[in-house]
């Protein structure tokens, strides 16, 4: 599967979903996309890395772009990441030590962990 | 010892330098590793391994304007062995992956937020830093031809009985 991308608005972040493949042929799309959510002049942006199969060096490079890209422009980037896969990528670069890494959309846009009582209801 | 030496079988793939060329590849190696007796826990690294060399490969060719085809290797025969081989000028050659890596990231770490790195040469530690990571295997050498690097990387795999 390749690329898919939608943007959704969460409170006052911007959650941009990924689907499907991020690598050397589709990361110049997010980088695009990320792009134009800071030249729109959004400052809480959210990545959502759930329905993401695959993730290389490309990938990460497009989200420490976008990381700084926010932080010049008093943003920020976090990401939402459930997958041990994907998190395992971020431990062995040292990235998990850049980011913030969220295991839901609910912890990214409330700044928290403490909200996610409602799986267990 | 009546270990009869496992028939060696090969998969050989050469491609174009462009980026769309690499998930073509890592579907490849993806289906001849799983075939060679690579688990399923390993598969996801043997991929994103294999995506990473060719990755590096396919930047370093555009990097200098070269259309030579890049060579991938794919050999069954104990370990499941891949060779990456580009066409470029040997800038890696006899460099440790590590170096690079290390740099790069401690820079990542220093400056967390406030990343002054190139992202171009920041994925190509990030990759390299990958590389390493995923593989205990690995070794960097100039191509035997000497025009270019191969990228060597094995695993182990975890034969089934043939059926």
């Amino acid at each position: 599967m390749e690329l898919s991308l939608a943007t959704r608005s969460v409170s006052d972040h911007v959650v941009l979903e990924i689907g499907g493949e991020i690598d050397v042929y589709t990361a110049p799309r997010l980088r695009e996309r990320l792009i134009e959510l800071v030249g729109a002049g959004e400052k809480q942006v959210v990545v959502d890395l759930g329905r993401v199969d695959f993730l290389d060096s490309t990938g990460l490079g497009v989200l420490v772009g976008a990381h700084r890209r926010l932080r010049a422009s008093d943003g920020a980037l976090s990401l939402v990441c459930p997958h041990e896969r994907l998190l395992k990528i971020f431990r062995i670069t040292g990235l998990d030590s850049v980011f913030e890494i969220h295991r839901s959309v609910e912890d990214a846009t409330t700044g928290g962990s403490a909200k996610t009582a409602r799986t267990g209801a | 010892m009546n270990n009869t030496p496992a028939q060696m079988s090969t998969v050989h793939v050469a491609f174009s330098p462009d980026p769309a060329y690499v998930r073509t590849v890592r579907l490849v190696a993806a289906a001849v590793a799983r075939r060679a007796g690579i688990s399923d826990e390993v598969l996801d690294e043997v991929r994103l391994a294999i995506g990473e060399a060719c990755t590096r490969a396919v930047a370093l060719h555009r990097r200098h304007g070269l259309t030579d085809l890049i060579s991938v290797t794919m050999s069954d025969g104990g370990r499941f062995t891949v060779r990456v081989t580009d066409r470029g000028p040997a800038e890696s050659a006899g460099k440790e992956p590590g170096e690079t890596t290390g740099d790069i990231m401690a820079q990542v770490a220093a400056e967390s937020g406030r990343l002054a790195v190139d992202e171009d040469v920041l994925t190509a530690g990030v990759g390299l830093a990958l590389l390493t990571g995923l593989v205990a295997d690995l070794a960097v050498s100039a191509a035997s031809d000497g025009i270019g690097t191969e990228i060597r990387m094995s695993w182990p795999v975890s034969r089934r009985s043939a059926h």
